[in-house]
């Protein structure tokens, strides 16, 4: 729990060479995604029937897909929509998460209340419970985020409750308390600060699943609507040429699995180092 | 201590506590009396489950609740304005005000007792933004103040160090500094020299002494250890099982103790102990254990008592003025003489 200098905590967490990978393509991906439009060697929706399922070659490295649309080009751009979910999932599912877990693990009589719902969205499978929430809303890209936070909120919720209970019981929250820090201030400075390294952890694996999540739905049918490139349409609408062109589901399926894996990886790296018992081991 | 008597700050009268547990109301508070002068050390002894340390949270008012409150009694409590009020009758929301810039506290665990990931400069620039309505740079000006003020050397660079970069007196002196940053009238220090080796604890005692007397501030000093109570205090109140013993200025305790609970306490103290014939020193010990807050009536100490007779069982004996500023609750306190 004790803070480190940036640069150490940074040196210690990339000792490992697998984590050091998984950072560098993680990183890579984000980057091709964020500058897609200069990179991206052709129009992501350019259609040229003339050039139809075309394998791999020097011209098209990943291929063309049922349209003659170029393979690459599409995973460029469909990592924008699937990383850009995947963040906003994060970001959303954090921000319910932490609130709900502070409240209920700091006011004792909130926290039969929540945990009680937080236990029941649990108990429901994810993907089902996200295709009937996009059922319900309706398929869009905002509304998959919303989905997708309202099926991983549960899990920050509990991950931030368990060290709330922790912390909110250490003798320096009981301290600022006789020296009359409100029990705003206690929550936001003194235990939301302490809690933050499995709130941090948390994140990196809520990404990963959102990334699989979205895939999921939108290879379903539940997700994007399959005009707008997200990895899980293009497999979804793929598919079907997969026995002639697996080049047209396997590139994007390797992008999935390279971001989610890289994902975990990182996530597991920093669980390691923060955690001060697994630390010892390193 | 003769003479104009000091102004006060805290006045506890008749206090009682109670707490709602499974297995019924308990008490572990009752009728307690306390006084807190300016400028003047008030040390409150008893051994672990005495009710030190309830009474100190009655006074800060951080009982937990809903299950503890004051049931009885007023804790008059003098403030830098001048105006007296009571706090058991003061509303949670309006304490808050009272904590930290008028009444300060410091524990026994400095390890513990400072938050882990902000730097120590922070946690007291804090304290004074929240207290004192100071802007963030002359918050910081203050932090570095306060830490030079506990004698932390290299004040300025150290203000920026996280507690565990600090050794545990540092971390006490930063706790002391953290208490004192809005200048608080009355300084509760709950045994704030025990996790600490001796050595470092002269020094925080010496320490809290100077700041007493610089400030003027009154201290409620609560501790187990006579040792540091002959240390530091000018009045002694000592408790058993939730009651008032006795009461009386630290001379006279440690010369001539009229209630036998004190008079073994002191007795538990090596330098104290008297000379067996081979001239080893023989150290007392208090047989039984402290009695439970169900215990029946009658005087709390007599199962542990070498001086007790039948009426001593019978009913709790009263608080009895012995001498000048001197009470005890002993029926036979004559026989201890």
């Amino acid at each position: 729990m004790n803070p480190i200098s940036a640069s150490l905590f940074l040196r210690r967490l990339f000792r490992r060479r697998l984590v050091l990978f998984a950072f560098v393509v993680l990183a890579l991906i984000i980057l091709l995604a964020i500058l897609a439009p200069l990179v991206a060697p052709y129009s992501p929706t350019g259609m040229r029937v003339i050039n139809r399922l075309k394998p791999p070659s020097t011209l098209h490295w990943f291929g063309t897909d049922e349209f003659g649309r170029d393979v690459l080009s599409r995973i460029i751009h469909g990592g924008r929509a699937s990383l850009g979910i995947g963040m906003a999932v994060v970001v959303t599912s954090m921000l319910a998460g932490t609130t709900l877990g502070l409240v209920a693990g700091y006011f004792r009589s909130l926290d039969a209340l929540i945990m009680r719902g937080v236990d029941a969205m649990m108990s429901l499978p994810d993907i089902l419970l996200a295709i009937f929430l996009v059922a319900v809303l309706g398929a869009s890209a905002g509304n998959v985020v919303l989905a997708l936070a309202i099926v991983y909120t549960p899990r920050v919720v509990r991950v931030v409750r368990g060290s709330t209970l922790v912390v909110r019981e250490l003798p320096f929250v009981e301290a600022a308390r006789t020296l009359g820090v409100s029990t705003w201030q206690i929550l936001t400075r003194h235990i939301l600060l302490n809690v933050a390294s499995p709130i941090l952890v948390q994140a990196t694996f809520i990404f990963a699943y959102a990334i699989l999540a979205e895939a999921g739905l939108s290879f379903l049918g539940a997700g994007v609507p399959p005009e707008t490139p997200t990895w899980g349409t293009m497999i979804a609408s793929g598919q079907q040429f997969a026995d002639r062109a697996i080049w047209v589901v396997l590139f994007p399926g390797l992008a999935i699995v390279l971001s989610a894996l890289s994902l975990q990886l990182l996530g597991d790296g920093l669980r390691d180092m923060l955690d001060p018992k697994l630390r010892k081991a390193l | 201590m003769s003479g104009i008597h000091p102004a006060h700050v805290l006045a506890i009268r008749g206090l009682d506590v109670r707490f709602r547990t499974e297995a019924g109301e308990v008490t572990p508070v009752r009728g307690v009396d306390l006084d807190v002068f300016a400028g003047r050390v008030t040390a409150l002894v008893g051994e672990s489950g005495s009710g030190k340390s309830v009474t100190s949270l009655a006074v800060i008012g951080l009982l937990p609740r809903p299950s503890g409150g004051v049931a009885a009694g007023s804790v008059a409590y003098t403030g830098k304005s001048g105006v007296t009020v009571d706090l058991a009758r003061t509303p949670a929301s309006a304490m808050r005000a009272y904590r930290g810039s008028e009444i300060a506290m410091i524990f026994q665990e400095p390890m513990t007792s400072l938050n882990p990931v902000l730097s120590v400069g922070e946690q007291i620039a804090e304290q004074v933004r929240l207290h004192m309505r100071l802007d963030a740079a002359a918050a910081w000006r203050r932090a570095e103040d306060m830490l030079g003020l506990v004698e932390i050397p290299d004040a300025r660079r150290r203000a920026h160090d996280y507690p565990h970069q600090m050794s545990g007196g540092m971390r006490q002196r930063v706790m002391i500094a953290l208490a004192m940053s809005c200048n608080p009238r009355l300084l509760i220090a709950d045994e704030p020299t025990t996790a600490l080796d001796v050595t470092i604890q002269a020094q925080i005692l010496a320490l809290i002494d100077q700041l007493r007397k610089t400030h003027g501030m009154g201290v409620l000093f609560i501790t187990h250890n006579l040792g540091v109570v002959a240390e530091v205090a000018d009045t002694v109140s000592v408790m058993y099982a939730g009651e008032m013993v006795e009461r009386t200025d630290v001379r006279t305790l440690f010369r001539a103790p009229r209630h036998p609970y004190s008079q073994a306490l002191i007795d538990c103290l090596p330098a104290r102990a008297a000379r067996a014939a081979d001239g080893r020193r023989l150290i007392r010990a208090i047989p039984g254990s402290v009695a439970t807050a169900f215990a029946a009536p009658g005087c709390r100490f007599a199962p542990r008592c070498a001086f007790r007779d039948d009426a001593c069982e019978a009913a709790l004996p009263d608080l009895r003025e012995i001498g000048e500023g001197h009470v005890s609750r002993c029926r036979r306190w004559e026989a201890l003489a």
